[in-house]
């Protein structure tokens, strides 16, 4: 195969590949020493006088403390929220109520800069992704759903879809700005109005964007920002005066949802983990597969659900799929999230990244063999981690079947399609996965085939407000982006 | 009502024996015999009600059954099985085994299985009016029962392959990539049928679930169970295959854990009011992220009790990304 030629060609580029550093400024970023609650439209001390400290992943450093919500703190902002709902949004016009999410969507814009940066003090995360992706998707995200307030009757045909009410919405950390705009962005256009609880280790964009909803004149209680640690969020869930519970995170903390819901006559939609495969066949434009292997698992450090985090190489082309897969990640560079060079910045925390070296230590005693890029990382403080390879992995092993949610990469082998397909679907999950392979018909049958809500063909980890996302299987119940992630948030009559 | 003369298409009339008791003035010949002093010239052969499992009419495993009563007369009508969660567990590896062949099958077969469904049950249904009258429906209303849930399953039939178009998307994303959202079914789906309605909640629930590719294990009215039995019969002969319906006879209470919490059972559909029992089927739901669809209706027959939403409620939405390009 001529092709095989030409995948054996090493690109060398010497031994010596090192950058500039390129730190992005944080000169312009306005940030507060403390921030307190955001209820009712404006910032409110927590009832107990409660803070704790959001730290900068990369130096460990405090950036600012964070009021801490109790629960009558909750109770507040629920009461608001249902106060805004009864009183002012649900009996706004549609086409008013775009025109704010409109607002919200071109503030975000004017203030990139600040927010992609923050957002990578506060997570960890490179800013060349917080600039290119995080900041850009959430302004698009509002922009999206602003046009669908006027439009609801035409996303249900038969149908006249009725808001539901007050949305309690919880979020993880990997993707606070982005996760807030999918969440508040389909509750707002449908009429509900929001309590929303950013997660623990990274609450500033979220408070930055309650600034932004300020300065967007958004009526008192629309939205509601409260942050605290999992009891908030618990207390959130279990409000009796919400109506509906919007959550992404770890299916361990869905399923303790879903049953605390399960008296109740509140709605939800899941947003859990994953466990994707990202299979690679002989007949696949090999470079390109190989970047969308790195695309898969090495962005956002891997603090991605729907992470490519079990690579299937087809035997024929394993050599040299895992030799030029090694190559490229040689030339990785872990670092500073703030330098415009970096590609895999810190863990987000101390407690994930001490999940991920017990991951590590499992993968090697369970006896795959441990591969990691031999790049530099920062010594003096931060929470960091090499891009990593389990290879000769089995099925069985804790490492293929658990996520992860770190730089790590299980790989495995097949040989039939059909085999690829059934080591694929062998897992509780079903949130994404990809397929690579020049030949047509073969992408589709192995993406019907797949039980899972994102499927990437010839690409991978790629988002858009009109493409829904979301899981089958223990990886989530219901949609969020595009028409279908209006539903959650709708009465049908 | 045994002893009510109907005109069968052909213009037969005919009458049923119970199963239990059989009366005196029929004899099971196609022939009404009027008096008790009638000479009856052979005994009827009476129909025993089993489950239905994987295409086939097996007893319950457990050897348990309840007695069937005319309301009316309380007089016993049949024995039923009692079904245990073994025979739910069997039925779910049916309808597992079943279900990639049964998705795979074009939308348009599916849809002329359902057309087929309809014409089976149009055939037979004075018999289906005859069992609801024996469970102490009115007659009228057992009419317009039957004719309504032959009705339904053309409605869905007709459905099979129009759904997808109505509710999947083509998305305009800003990168170059051609993206697309589709339905696929959710899997395999437990469903307990409406207490009330013998033959019309059960078909509400389970034709939209199978038009849309999945398969299903049913729970019977425990009151009405008789048509659900009668209509595997219709279902065993329309070229569904073995295992996409399977129904199940049985007390809810008993089977509501394992119809829940089955790891291999991707949704529930349960209908009624008692939010106790949906509470504990959602709570058991939870250990596999099972999707729980609740119908709390009284009115099977209500124009809104039919639509391509409820297909949509047992369905998946998958989006699927290339690049463009070259």
């Amino acid at each position: 195969m001529s092709t095989t030629e030409a995948n054996d060609v090493r690109l060398n580029f010497g031994t010596d590949w090192t950058y500039a550093p390129a730190p992005e400024s944080t000169s312009h970023v306005k940030l507060k020493d403390r921030y307190d609650l955001f209820i009712d439209g404006k910032f409110v001390a927590p009832d107990k006088g409660k803070y704790f400290d959001t730290i900068n992943p990369s130096n460990e450093k405090k950036i600012a403390e964070v009021a801490s919500a109790s629960g009558e703190d909750v109770d507040r902002a629920v009461k608001a929220a249902r106060r805004a709902y009864d009183k002012v949004w649900s009996k706004m016009p549609g086409k008013e109520r775009g025109k704010y999410v409109y607002r919200i969507a071109r503030i975000i814009q004017d203030r990139a800069r600040e927010l992609a940066v923050i957002e990578s003090m506060d997570g960890g995360k490179a800013i060349r992704e917080s600039r290119d992706v995080d900041v850009p998707l959430s302004a698009a995200h509002f922009f999206y759903y602003a046009g669908w307030a006027d439009k609801l009757e035409y996303a249900f045909p038969g149908k006249k879809p009725t808001p539901l009410g007050v949305g309690g919405q919880v979020i993880p950390w990997n993707f606070p700005l982005l996760m807030a705009a999918w969440k508040l962005a389909p509750a707002l256009a449908t009429g509900n109005t929001v309590v929303l609880k950013p997660a623990e280790t990274t609450p500033l964009t979220a408070l930055k964007l309650a600034e932004i909803l300020q300065d967007a004149d958004l009526p008192p209680g629309v939205v509601n920002i409260i942050t605290g640690a999992g009891e908030t969020g618990a207390a959130l869930v279990n409000h009796p005066g919400i109506d509906k519970v919007a959550f992404t995170g770890s299916t361990e903390v869905g399923k303790i949802i879903q049953k605390a819901l399960a008296a109740t006559k509140k709605k939800y939609t899941l947003e859990l983990g994953g466990k994707a495969a990202n299979i690679i066949f002989d007949d696949a434009p090999i470079n390109q597969a190989v970047e969308g292997i790195i695309n898969g698992i090495f962005f956002n450090q891997g603090h991605v659900c729907c992470a490519g985090s079990r690579l299937f190489v087809q035997e024929s082309v394993y050599d040299t799929v895992i030799r030029k897969l090694k190559d490229r990640m040689q030339t990785l560079i872990v670092g500073d999230p703030l330098d415009k060079n970096t590609d895999i910045g810190a863990i987000n925390s101390k407690m994930q990244l001490e999940k991920i070296q017990q991951y590590l230590q499992i993968g090697a005693d369970e006896g795959a063999d441990v591969w990691s890029a031999e790049c530099s990382i920062p010594t003096s403080a931060g929470f960091w981690c090499r891009p990593t390879l389990f290879l000769n992995c089995s099925q069985s092993h804790r490492v293929v079947q658990e996520e992860i949610f770190g730089p790590v990469l299980a790989v495995q082998t097949f040989r039939t399609v059909e085999e690829a397909i059934e080591r694929a679907n062998n897992t509780p999950y079903g949130l994404s996965g990809g397929v690579w392979t020049d030949k047509g018909s073969k992408i589709f049958k192995v993406t019907t085939a797949m039980r899972a809500g994102v499927v990437w063909a010839n690409t991978y980890n790629k988002f858009d407000p009109t493409s829904p996302f979301g899981g089958y299987k223990e990886s989530g119940v219901g949609r969020e982006g595009g028409l279908h992630g209006l539903l959650p948030y709708v009465n049908l009559n | 009502m045994s002893k009510t003369t109907r005109k069968t298409r052909n213009g037969a009339t005919t009458t049923r024996a119970k199963r239990i008791a059989p009366q005196n003035g029929t004899n099971g010949n196609g022939a009404h015999v009027s008096t008790d002093s009638d000479v009856v010239s052979r005994l009827p052969v009476l129909k025993t009600y089993k489950i239905y499992v994987g295409g086939k009419f097996p007893r319950t495993e457990s050897g348990r059954y309840y007695v069937l009563k005319n309301p009316a007369t309380k007089e016993p009508i049949a024995n039923i099985c009692d079904c245990s969660r073994k025979d739910f567990r069997d039925a779910v590896v049916a309808a597992r085994a079943a279900q990639h062949s049964w998705a795979s099958r074009s939308a348009y077969n599916r849809g002329q299985i359902l057309y087929r469904i309809a014409e089976m049950l149009e055939g037979r249904s004075q018999q289906f009016v005859y069992e609801l009258v024996e469970q102490g429906v009115d007659v009228s209303d057992a009419r317009a029962e039957v004719a309504l849930s032959i009705d339904r399953f053309l409605y869905y039939a007709g459905w099979a392959d129009k759904y997808q178009q109505v509710f999947s998307s083509v998305n305009p994303v800003s990168s170059s990539h051609f993206n697309f959202s589709i339905l696929e079914p959710t899997g395999v789906v437990s469903i307990f049928a409406p207490e009330n309605t013998g033959l019309l909640g059960l078909v509400s629930t389970i034709a939209p679930t199978i038009a849309g590719g999945n398969t299903c294990i049913a729970l019977a009215s425990n009151a009405l169970p008789l048509c659900a039995v009668t209509l595997a019969e219709v279902l065993a002969t329309s070229d569904l295959p073995g295992g996409v319906i399977n129904l199940l006879t049985g007390k809810r209470s008993e089977l509501l854990d394992p119809f829940a919490s089955h790891m291999d059972v991707n949704a529930t559909i349960y209908c009624g009011d008692d939010a106790k029992e949906l509470g504990a089927a959602r709570t058991k739901a939870a250990l596999n992220v099972k999707r729980v669809i609740s119908y709390d209706r009284d009115d099977w027959t209500a124009r809104e009790a039919q639509s391509p939403y409820f297909i949509l409620d047992t369905q998946e939405v998958k989006t699927t990304w290339h690049p463009v390009g070259v």
